[in-house]
């Protein structure tokens, strides 16, 4: 009783300041706007810069909503019971707030609060969910199907089974990054136990067609896995549209905290997993560990923005991707969109710029920031290997940069990011001798270079 | 209380994050020498010289695939086969951009036995380049090199096509 009227209390502190506290923000803009505070100029990384940069990377994280963090604050400093104390209203109070959080998570994607565990991030969520089921199932079911586009953390899970004797398919995309249903449906096997499809692609943005894909895996019964990370609170989500028996989300991609996320894992059917971690029990023993009240606090508070704001979100966003992309393609040929151009996100927008090599692109590009894939391989000097899987030649691949738009992106951003871009392409442009021979009239094909 | 944090971190604290990150970022492999940059930002010598003129040689090497493609052109004086002029155009990184900007630099004034004993090793020291981009100082020596065999055949060819003439009079 104590501990509902203390929760009650809890939730009406909070939320009418979650739901009035609107205050406009664009961290980056303010940065570019009023260089007052950074005279000195930022330098680092032997970059020197007068502010710092405008942000366009939400793919590979987005800012903390302040309305976000309103919400988390109070569980850093006064609240901070552990969720899983019995004994005590701090514990109580805690567990309250993860209740709300875990059924806010669920709401934004048409499932019951019952079917979500929270985790460190959609990393581990993939890691549990092709790993975990595979093991549990493992006396049957020896197959996994995936695609070549995923991101790392399922292909190395993957490359984990088939370590330890599993088989892995690797679906090709064609070349708008999608899957070829009817390639999925014949690798589909008796021993098939798991489909793994990534909603939304982190590095190209295309999204795949769930609703299709889960009804195939409903035909053959298999459990479908799909990694939701850069869909959820972007494209509209329902697990029984979708058909999906599990689906891993984070925090930090929806304006959340970093170092939180949820596993959905359907009820009915039930599907099984083996846990990755051991201990306590918490979260069904699924995910043993304190769960971080705050963080998870935040991750619901960040769920129930996005699905109150989808929709003007999203609008916003497409708007201001035509805009980069019209301002671009109005000053520049050559300028390629990666991806189907129906299917997509609006705001991820992965564009090759032809004859300029995309890593002198972003040294030169360094008050945007900005990144040619995702952040795990842009260390490396590979082409991107999703863009390889598309077939895209890999001239073109060594030029591609990835534009993220997201919430707090201004148009002001955009126009300068427009120009910064343009500049910079023109000026590499006259410096590349692939485009003298181009405006010469060589075929660039049709040169037999020395390779490397 | 809650507010007044939040617009405090918000706010970005600046100062904070600029003094702690430094020391953690600089093993990164994302991290360009000054000079580096200075060469990116500064490209010496970027330009074209005419390649059916007989005092230029021209070296063209890298494949666009592996994200590299030099062509550095160098002028030579027929008389003392002193390089007197050079420039360069590059599709690569910054790192593939400097190492050309310093070769031509490097060739200008110089005989042309002499700029065939410019070691990639030396370019790469000077432009402290990482293991990963020591492809790049590699690639401006070859093109030096191509250069100046460009040239040599061209002028092989000349001589020989003059001989030539000489013995058909």
């Amino acid at each position: 009783m104590a501990s509902k009227i203390i929760a009650a209390t809890v939730r009406r502190s909070l939320y009418p300041r979650i739901l009035t506290y609107n205050r406009p923000l664009s961290t980056a803009a303010a940065a570019v706007a009023e260089p007052s505070d950074e005279t000195v100029g930022i330098s680092m990384k032997g970059v020197k810069i007068s502010g710092r940069p405008l942000y366009l990377d939400m793919q590979a994280t987005s800012p903390v909503d302040p309305r976000v963090l309103d919400a988390m604050l109070p569980y850093f400093v006064s609240r901070y019971g552990n969720p899983h104390s019995r004994t005590h209203l701090y514990g109580w109070e805690s567990d309250e707030a993860v209740e709300t959080a875990r059924s806010q998570v669920a709401s934004l994607i048409n499932a019951s609060a019952k079917e979500i565990v929270f985790t460190s991030g959609a990393t581990e969520c993939n890691n549990i969910s092709v790993k975990g089921v595979m093991h549990f199932y493992k006396e049957k079911k020896k197959h996994v199907i995936t695609t070549q586009t995923e991101h790392k953390c399922v292909l190395d899970s993957c490359r984990h089974l088939q370590q330890e004797g599993f088989d892995v398919t690797y679906l090709p995309v064609k070349s708008d990054g999608l899957i070829d249903l009817n390639e999925l449906r014949s690798s589909i096997r008796s021993d098939t136990g798991l489909v793994s499809v990534m909603a939304v692609n982190n590095e190209i943005g295309v999204i795949q067609p769930m609703e299709e894909i889960g009804q195939i895996c409903k035909e053959f019964n298999i459990p479908f896995h799909t990694d939701a990370a850069q869909a959820l609170g972007k494209i509209p989500i329902d697990v029984n549209k979708w058909n999906v028996s599990l689906m891993s989300l984070s925090g930090h991609k929806v304006y959340g905290p970093k170092g939180v996320g949820a596993l959905y894992m359907r009820r009915r059917p039930r599907i099984r997993v083996e846990p990755q971690m051991n201990g306590g029990g918490q979260e069904r023993g699924i995910r043993s560990g304190t769960v971080p009240t705050p963080l998870v606090v935040g991750m619901g508070a960040a769920c129930e923005l996005a699905m109150n704001e989808m929709e003007y979100d999203g609008k916003r966003v497409t708007e201001l991707k035509d805009r980069l992309l019209n301002g671009i393609r109005a000053k520049l040929d050559g300028v390629v969109v990666n991806g189907s151009t129906e299917s997509r996100y609006a705001g991820n927008l992965n564009l090759s710029f032809a004859y300029v090599e995309g890593e002198s692109l972003l040294m030169g590009l360094k008050e945007v920031a900005v990144s040619s894939g995702s952040a795990c391989t842009s260390a490396s000097l590979e082409p991107s290997y999703v863009l390889r899987a598309l077939g895209v030649d890999e001239d073109m691949a060594h030029t591609s940069i990835r534009f993220g738009i997201g919430r707090f992106t201004t148009e002001e951003e955009i126009d300068k990011a427009v120009e910064l871009t343009v500049n910079q392409v023109v000026k590499l442009r006259e410096m590349s001798p692939l485009y003298e021979m181009v405006k010469e009239g060589i075929d660039i094909k049709s040169i037999q270079w020395s390779q490397h | 209380m809650l507010r007044h944090a939040t617009k405090r971190i918000t706010g970005l604290g600046l100062a904070e994050s600029r003094l702690s990150t430094p020391a953690a970022t600089r093993i990164l492999p994302r991290f360009y020498h000054e000079r580096v940059v200075d060469h990116y930002n500064n490209p010496r010598n970027v330009g074209a010289f005419d390649k059916n003129d007989p005092t230029v040689g021209t070296g063209l090497v890298g494949a666009p695939a592996c994200g590299d493609v030099m062509k550095l052109q160098i002028k030579v004086d027929e008389q003392t086969g002193k390089i007197t002029d050079a420039c360069f155009k590059t599709f690569g990184c910054g790192s593939a951009i400097a190492s050309s900007s310093v070769a031509t630099e490097w060739v200008k004034g110089k005989q042309m036995e002499e700029v065939l004993t410019i070691k990639n090793t030396e370019i790469a020291k000077h432009l402290s380049l990482p293991p990963v981009k020591l492809h790049c100082s590699m690639l401006a020596e070859d093109a030096i090199k191509a250069a100046v065999k460009d040239y040599e055949t061209k002028r092989g060819k000349s001589v020989a096509s003059a001989t030539d003439k000489i013995a058909e009079a």
